[in-house]
């Protein structure tokens, strides 16, 4: 089978399940699930960018997922004033204290000689430390101690949310640039203990900077990009509408706002699936899979390897963080709690593998499909479970663990998923070319 | 001034806690080690593999407890402990059967093995939620304290206590046991040194007539043993909860790492090294700086360096830092 077939086939496959979920289970589990498959379809596309055509291993996706859901918060949220007030200018003087400390560190270790170095250096960063935290405490205290109940943060710069998105994208590209600066170029392993690493301290920032974020406390209400339910069912016009379809305004309403953030991501989905497929098809995609396929070969023929291996992982990380921002405008609310590394970075990576890496349909697809299974294991495996302890007598302690056990089944499959594929189709259901 | 009181202070806050998860991380690290010495790829299901073998270790110890067994003062679980290493050992042999082996015979990337033991991961975790929960569950019985906090001030006159838990003391004696055991497995038995021989050199030790299906075989177990070891010590030490172990990974590799991936001697100061840093730096140093400065000088916040939150980092940046200046580790270690 070529891929020519394959793409339409797998892609047809998807939409009778999407489809078929919503007759059985109703058309608003069917968008649920149609919006979370776009955001997952983009996520794994910037995977794919990086694992595909450039062969890097990133297992730090959920933390610039993460970024781009707190650029959602600082672009879209309205500022709180009285904070500001309180603790705006101590708040960005430290920050800027803290970035030119780093900078001169890193300045003075690059710059002077050898011998004195490295004790400069670390005096730069003692000291550099020590002011931070003098300017930083006092601003934060203040900050967070303005209406510590509904605000206790600055908020945001009140601007329109669909803006958050590439500036997503940017957040996790600069912590994409710090991240490859160090640990590109090594071996290839430690890139990913590397990464793993750098995704657990932005959850960490984001949990307790409350500041920033109001940390566990969660900041609710983001603005959206569609109208809000209530509006449409007040809106007369819309109310017709409605009963022209013979549907409640209601159901109308829920029906419409999700359609409306589905053209929304198709949007996105579609231009970065283009330009990922123009991309791999330049010659510059075709450097990238050369380096990926032999990085001493490439080498010898002049590719600066490292600076390429860079530049895709900035990009495909600002994917990620483009996708993160979409996930929480979605949910409208941002809970640093609930990121968890199986959930956003380790089922990214079944997408990717399974869909196809190194094909940009395959990445796509793969999106669609492991996310349809994640959330449909749950009611298929409490079906299993109910068919097995049937037999068993009233009131079994085993029958009733068992049932309770349902929820974890997700894991499980996902992980059998994986290794079936990588045994026996480790090129994906759409291989690469 | 009061340099006793310091002294006590700092021993109780910082040096007995980060001796005992020092000690765990160790034995973690050296599992790592192992599996990158002789089977040569970074396992990421290591934090499932250890909290695999603890929920068997629990389970058998509930089971005991149940049939009214003890061990007096010592925790029940150390009696657990062999059939929780035999779970372990059973499981990974099974899965090296059914998923790695067939990797090994193809000579497959090592990369594509971290990205099969992420498979793996994902399903030793799901086992262990499905069988045990995700939820705390304490298995800790025995004596809680070698030395109470109140009883140290009776008989010391001094104003801090000092307190040494059952589990750190045991801990700590464990894992010493434990790591003179390996050594000794490693340099002195016919068995250890065909292990390190395949490790330094696989070609020459198969041409030595190495049986390398066995070298594999002896190291899963051992990885089993340590995991299920570090992972009960951690368990009694704070408390038992699947997901805490998978993000102990970060900490156990980068002591791994920084002390030098597959060198075992490494892997012990490695974690020692990341145990040590983690607790300083986010323990609040107030109450030690108070006793030794003269009260002018003394300090108005915690002097938290970073809240505990962050201590993820604090392995990070170690990580970092010995990437970037040594790469091959503390103890040079396998750079492929």
């Amino acid at each position: 089978m070529t891929n020519a077939v394959r793409i339409p086939l797998f892609a047809g496959l998807i939409a009778v399940l999407i489809v078929g979920t919503g007759i059985v289970q109703g058309w608003n589990s069917a968008l649920l699930i149609l919006n979370m498959g776009l955001v997952s379809a983009i996520m794994a596309l910037g995977v794919n960018l990086q694992w595909g055509f450039a062969g890097l291993f990133n297992v730090g996706v959920m933390g610039f997922v993460a970024l781009g859901g707190l650029a959602t918060v600082l672009i879209s949220m309205p500022p709180v004033e009285a904070a500001w007030a309180a603790g705006g200018v101590g708040m960005m003087s430290a920050l800027v204290l803290g970035a030119l400390t780093i900078t001169g560190a890193i300045l003075a270790h690059a710059r002077l000689p050898r011998r004195l170095r490295g004790w400069v250096a670390l005096g730069i960063v003692v000291v550099g430390f020590v002011l931070y935290r003098m300017l930083f405490d006092p601003a934060r205290d203040a900050i967070e101690a303005v209406d510590a109940a509904s605000t206790g943060y600055l908020g945001g710069l009140g601007l329109p949310v669909v803006l958050a998105w590439p500036v997503g994208g940017l957040l996790a590209a600069g912590a994409a640039w710090l991240i490859g600066k160090t640990a590109l170029g090594l071996r290839s392993d430690y890139l990913a203990i590397a990464t793993l690493g750098i995704a657990e301290i932005i959850i960490a920032i984001l949990k307790s900077e409350d500041w920033m974020t109001r940390g566990v406390k969660n900041v609710i209400g983001l603005p959206r990009p569609v109208p809000y339910e209530i509006d449409l069912q007040n809106d007369p016009a819309f109310v017709a509408r409605a009963a022209e379809w013979g549907l409640d305004p209601v159901t109308a309403s829920t029906l419409s706002v999700k359609i409306g953030y589905s053209a929304l991501f198709t949007v996105v989905l579609v231009v970065i699936l283009v330009l990922a497929q123009l991309a791999l098809n330049s010659p510059w995609g075709r450097m990238m899979r050369a380096i990926r396929d032999n990085e001493t070969a490439a080498e010898a023929m002049g590719k600066d390897v490292t600076r390429r291996h860079l530049q895709i992982f900035i990009l495909g990380s600002a994917v990620c963080g483009i996708a993160g921002a979409m996930m929480t405008t979605l949910d409208g609310q941002l809970t640093p709690g609930t990121y968890q590394p199986l959930r956003y970075t380790f089922l990214i990576w079944v997408m990717v593998i399974v869909g196809g890496s190194g094909n940009n349909y395959g990445a796509a697809l793969g999106g669609f499909l492991i996310w349809w299974l994640w959330v449909q294991v749950e009611p298929l495996g409490a079906a299993l479970l109910g068919s097995i302890t049937a037999g068993m007598p009233e009131g079994s302690a085993l029958a009733a663990h068992l049932q309770d056990s349902v929820a974890h089944m997700r894991l499980l499959t996902m992980g059998v998923v994986l290794l079936v594929v990588l045994r026996f189709s480790p090129r994906g259901l759409v291989p690469e070319a | 001034m009061d340099v006793l009181n310091a002294l006590v202070a700092i021993t109780n806050f910082v040096i007995i806690p980060a001796t005992a998860y020092g000690a765990q991380l160790a034995l973690g690290a050296l599992g790592v080690t192992l599996i990158y010495g002789i089977l040569r790829f970074s396992n990421f299901a290591h934090g499932d593999s250890m909290a695999f073998g603890t929920m068997a270790t629990v389970l058998v110890t509930w089971l005991l407890q149940s049939w009214g067994v003890s061990l007096g003062p010592m925790p029940t679980a150390l009696l657990a402990l062999p059939f929780g290493i035999a779970a372990a050992a059973g499981l990974l042999l099974a899965t090296d059967r059914a998923v790695y082996r067939f990797y090994r015979r193809q000579k497959a990337a090592p990369v594509i093995l971290v990205i099969v033991s992420m498979g793996v991961m994902f399903v030793y975790n799901g086992l262990t939620r499905f069988i045990i929960g995700v939820d705390d569950q304490s298995f800790d019985d025995g004596a809680r304290f070698l030395i109470s906090a109140r009883d140290f001030r009776d008989w010391s006159g001094l104003d801090e206590g000092l307190s040494l838990r059952t589990t750190q003391a045991l801990t700590i004696v464990t894992a010493v046991l434990v790591v003179a055991a390996l050594f000794w497995f490693l340099n002195r038995t016919r068995t250890g040194k065909s292990m390190r021989a395949f490790s330094d050199n696989e070609d020459l030790a198969l041409l030595s007539g190495i049986n390398p299906e066995r070298v594999v075989m002896v190291t899963w177990v051992l990885v089993a043993a340590l995991a299920t070891v570090a992972g009960t010590l951690y368990g009694l030490d704070k408390s038992f909860k699947p997901f805490t172990y998978f993000q102990l990974l970060l900490p156990i590799f980068a002591a791994a790492i920084v002390g030098g991936l597959g060198s075992p001697l490494g892997a012990i100061a490695g974690g020692f090294v990341i145990a040590f840093a983690e607790v300083t730096i986010t323990y609040p140093l107030k109450k030690i700086l108070g006793y030794l400065l003269p009260e002018a000088l003394e300090p108005d916040g915690l002097v938290q360096l970073l809240t505990t939150e962050y201590k993820f980092a604090v392995s990070f940046v170690i990580l970092i830092v010995v990437l970037l200046f040594r790469p091959t580790g503390l103890f040079k270690g396998k750079s492929v």
